[in-house]
């Protein structure tokens, strides 16, 4: 009924629709674009434009607690990402290939984090160092951050693998090759963009997480969020706005290639 | 060509050194320090914010102390502070979900097919960034020397500044703003899903749009509905960001109140035992819709 | 176990919880024979063929290849291949390296390997290929890949598991026949599962009938066809025209049977014992029946009187739908070889008489009691 390239659905709905929709994008994107834009304005504390500036992004490389923030956010986010990256493809591999008993309770166990508040979360882990103690410090915030984010590999590999053509590794089994061989020659490589989308949406939870980080960071330990927290709720300065501006478009750089890696294969030819 | 998940050719043992990495992490650095705020939520707070050792423990149980920070939290004033992440929590969602709801229509159904990964990944990237930076765009905007002050002004379309922070107002934007991405990416995802040619046939049968809409396309993107309205709710209610930067002393929320008593009273019991209140909410929500999941067969993540 | 028997399967059994998919079956397949595994979706060849290659474990019984007992040995030291139902082409590897993927596990080194695929590829006719990836090729490209990337390590056994299925009629009938020639120039044991008998027909030397977990006949191709051992191979192999009788005489090298639509008939009697009065059931296959106009049994042509209740035509052939006095039903092909503008003699709702060579009438036993 509806021509190649057009739009299907309802007719005359359509251009409400479209009105609405890209009224809530602007909504979403202005305000993000706005503080972007301010964080080239000459002038310091009003929201008043006064001339085009990169002074402030000049004195961020200047600024220590920033660029300290930065190494911190940075060596966290590696360390984090690559534990949770190698025990969340390890659980998904396991969820999705064998039936093991406590297959349940390791689901359950993997939803939890995602699922409890992370003022909670927060909370427990610090009252828990406390308990131990282990002084806070930047081991802590990575133990922290493995936490919540080995279970968005999980789900992220999980999903991989529940496409995945189990007679592929039947063929490589039939034609000589032992359980490893074929797990690395087969499928290792199949579900490695699964696996890299994972890493990189954990690494840009982990760079961007507040609210766990403030709760398990020692003195020392300040991460780029905590940095800018703190700036916060001193004054809001363009200075702000640049170091938000710089975190956010590493954010979106990381999350369309992570996007990008969940593609499906292309389909094959008609005979 | 997906082969179904063929229970027999499934092993035993191999999985347990898989999982066992994951099993330890996750038991030793989450659930024990849940367990370990469990029990400290039964405490009471000693001097300098450790715990006040209990001499006698029967007559502790009994007496009722051991529930004193659960009674505590029954208090009006925190009450007042639990009722307010409730409704700000449901006005948040049921907010979501209306705006939310046309948006994934049209990506899902009317935008043509190709521009439909595009526009997806429009909706997905604020999902992904830092909550805190977005929530201090709008900090940026609301403030009395902010842009949207600014405008208002310089417009003359007021004569002084309006006290757009620090309010129920201010909390309930950010909320808004924070959480539609969440809200439309299940919502796509059930609409997706959706046969047009149930539409066209209910049409055939002579149901107005309106009729079509109701009777038709909401229960069948129910799942994506319920999905995205426990998507929404559930951080809405633990939310501590927002109402810190955006809020005032009169709008805190249950996760203001959690900090608060961590990082500035000191008062871990206290805190532990509002804490676990919320988790039991949580957690009773969601065993709801794992029963309501299970009911309908549902797509499971893991 | 004697060794020109490339694989001897003994007491072969495999239980899914209750349900026994495979319920011990034996069979032995010759060196260099097709051999087909036919029957319906659930009778069990899929299973078997899967344990030969295997990728199942028995609960019960035993499978030697080339003399070796295999039956607990995994896929990767059989000396076996399969080609799987939908080819199971590795999508991130070339053609080329698809094919050669098992060649370092056979000890053929790098410098050779290029050779074996190139060989192979010119097999299947698919030469100049190697650098295509499997998303590039159609349905019947692949399907040749994956049989290259199994003949490239010269299994002893080739095992197919429908892997025809996915192809249009008329380019499955080309792969028939060239599946058919290349075995023939190969030499291997060819180990085919499919549930369509007229392929089964086409290709194989042997075919072995399943239902069930059970190997209801196992035999020369054309015999399954032309002599079905049982009521369900007869019903699956197209002959179900079942004749109820008893037995008169069984005697000097003839059967007397008592139909009972009324009147007698006479068949080669094959050393099989009768007794008296035994009731007993044949099948004729539909296009070895004839419609006659006059009762031809004072000739020795067994005829049976019937009413016509139906009539189609096919193209090559027309059925008819008949019923005798005994409301059995039976279904005639019959060659159209007359000019079609020609009346035929009969007419639906009229009578005739349905006539066979006596030699073309099989004898069913009835079916044993599942134990």
């Amino acid at each position: 009924m509806s021509r190649a390239g057009e739009a299907r659905g309802p007719g005359s709905r359509g251009p409400f629709l479209r009105a609405h929709a890209w009224l809530i994008y602007l909504f979403l994107y202005a305000p993000i674009a706005i503080l972007v834009v301010f964080s080239f304005n000459k002038a310091t504390q009003t929201a008043v434009w006064q001339g085009f500036t990169t002074e402030w992004y000049g004195s961020l490389v200047h600024n220590e607690l920033i660029l300290t923030a930065v190494r911190n956010s940075l060596i966290v986010g590696v360390a984090a990402t690559l534990l949770a990256t190698v025990f969340g493809t390890l659980v998904a591999l396991a969820l999705g290939r064998y039936a093991f008993r406590g297959e349940g309770f390791t689901r359950n166990l993997l939803y939890l984090p995602i699922i409890i508040p992370e003022i909670v979360v927060g909370a427990a882990l610090v009252t828990f160092f406390g308990v131990v103690g282990l002084r806070l410090s930047l081991v802590t915030v990575v133990i922290a951050h493995v936490v919540f984010s080995v279970s968005y590999v999980a789900i992220v590999v999980r999903a991989r693998l529940s496409g995945f053509d189990r007679s592929l590794e039947e063929a490589a089994l039939d034609l000589g090759a032992r359980p490893l061989q074929t797990f690395w020659r087969v499928t290792l490589p199949l579900i490695l963009p699964g696996i890299v989308s994972g890493a990189l949406l954990v690494f840009t939870v982990s760079i961007d997480d507040y609210v766990i980080t403030s709760f398990v960071a020692g003195v020392g330990a300040t991460t780029l969020p905590l940095q800018i927290y703190s700036m916060l709720k001193v004054g809001v300065t363009p200075e702000v706005n640049a170091v938000s501006t710089l975190l956010l478009l590493l954010t979106v750089i990381l999350i369309v290639i992570a996007q990008r890696l969940q593609q499906p294969p292309p389909e094959g030819v008609r005979d | 060509m997906k082969r179904a998940r063929d229970p027999r050719s499934k092993i035993r043992n191999p999985a347990f050194p898989l999982v066992l990495p994951t099993w330890l992490v996750l038991g030793v650095f989450f659930l024990l320090p849940l367990t370990i705020l469990f029990v400290i939520s039964f405490a009471q707070r000693g001097t300098y914010g450790s715990l006040r050792p209990i001499e006698d423990f029967g007559h502790y149980v009994t007496s009722g102390k051991i529930l004193a920070n659960y009674a505590r939290s029954l208090h009006p004033i925190y009450l007042q502070i639990f009722w307010r992440s409730l409704w700000m929590a449901v006005v948040t969602t049921v907010l979501c979900l209306a705006l939310s709801y046309p948006v994934a229509y049209y990506i899902a159904v009317v935008a043509p097919p190709r521009r439909r990964n595009f526009l997806l990944g429009l909706a997905v990237v604020p999902f992904w960034t830092s909550f805190l930076i977005r929530t201090y765009a709008w900090m940026f905007l609301l403030r009395t020397e902010g842009l949207i002050n600014r405008t208002l002004l310089s417009a003359g379309l007021v004569s002084h500044p309006l006290e757009l922070l620090y309010n129920n107002f201010a909390v309930l934007i950010g909320l808004l703003y924070g959480e539609i991405p969440f809200m439309i990416l299940p919502l796509f995802a059930s609409l997706e899903k959706l046969d047009l040619s149930l539409l066209e046939a209910s049409a055939d049968l002579g149901a107005s749009r309106a009729s079509t809409f109701l009777r038709v396309t909401v229960p069948l993107t129910m799942p994506g509905i319920v999905a995205g309205i426990i998507l929404v709710f559930v951080p809405s209610l633990g939310q501590f960001i927002v109402s810190d930067l955006l809020g005032g002393a009169r709008t805190i929320l249950a996760g203001n109140l959690i900090q608060n008593q961590f990082a500035v009273a000191r008062n871990k019991p206290f805190g532990s035992a509002v804490a676990f209140e919320l988790t039991a909410a949580v957690l009773a929500l969601l065993f709801v819709y794992t029963i309501y999941t299970r009911r309908k067969g549902q797509d499971v993540l893991l | 176990m004697g060794s020109d028997h490339s694989v001897e399967i003994r007491g072969l059994t495999k239980r899914f919880g209750d349900v026994a998919a495979v319920d011990a079956v034996s069979m032995d397949i010759r060196r260099g024979e097709f051999f087909s595994l036919l029957g319906p979706s659930g009778c069990g060849k899929t299973t078997l063929l899967r344990m030969i290659g295997g990728f199942e474990l028995p609960s019960e019984g035993r499978i030697a290849i080339d003399g070796a007992d295999v039956t607990l040995r995994p896929p990767y030291e059989r000396p076996v291949n399969m080609v799987f139902q939908h080819y199971a082409l590795f999508p991130h590897l070339s053609v080329e390296a698809n094919v050669a993927f098992g060649l370092r596990y056979k000890g053929v080194d790098r410098a050779r390997q290029p050779e074996v695929v190139r060989e192979a590829l010119a097999l299947v006719q698919l030469s100049g290929f190697e650098k295509r990836l499997p998303h590039q090729l159609s349905g019947g490209q692949r399907q040749r890949v994956a049989l290259a990337r199994a003949l490239a390590l010269k299994p002893s056994v080739l095992l197919l598991d429908e892997p025809l299925g996915a192809l249009d009629q008329k380019l499955r009938k080309e792969v028939q026949v060239q599946l058919k020639h290349l075995q023939r120039e190969l030499g291997i044991t060819f180990i085919f599962v499919t549930h369509d008998q007229e392929e089964a027909l086409t290709m194989s030397d042997r075919i072995a009938v399943m239902n069930r977990g059970r190997v209801e006949q196992m035999d020369e191709a054309a015999r399954v066809f032309e002599r079905p051992a049982t009521e369900f191979v007869a019903h699956f192999m197209g002959a179900a025209n079942f004749f109820s009788a008893r037995v008169r005489e069984a005697a000097g090298g003839t059967l007397s049977l008592a139909l009972a639509a009324g009147g007698e008939v006479r068949l080669p009697l094959n050393g099989t014992r009768y007794r008296p009065d035994e009731p007993v059931r044949f099948v004729v296959r539909p296009e070895k029946l004839d419609l006659r106009a006059r009762d031809l049994s004072a000739h020795g042509v067994p005829s049976v009187a019937v009413t016509i209740e139906d009539r189609v035509y096919q193209g090559i052939s027309t059925m008819w739908i008949v019923r005798d006095s005994a409301d059995e039903r039976f279904v005639v092909y019959e060659q159209n070889e007359k000019p079609f503008e020609e009346a035929s003699r009969f007419a639906v709702g009229g009578r005739a008489f349905l006539c066979w060579n006596p030699s073309h009438a099989v004898v069913i036993r009835p079916e044993a009691e599942p134990s």
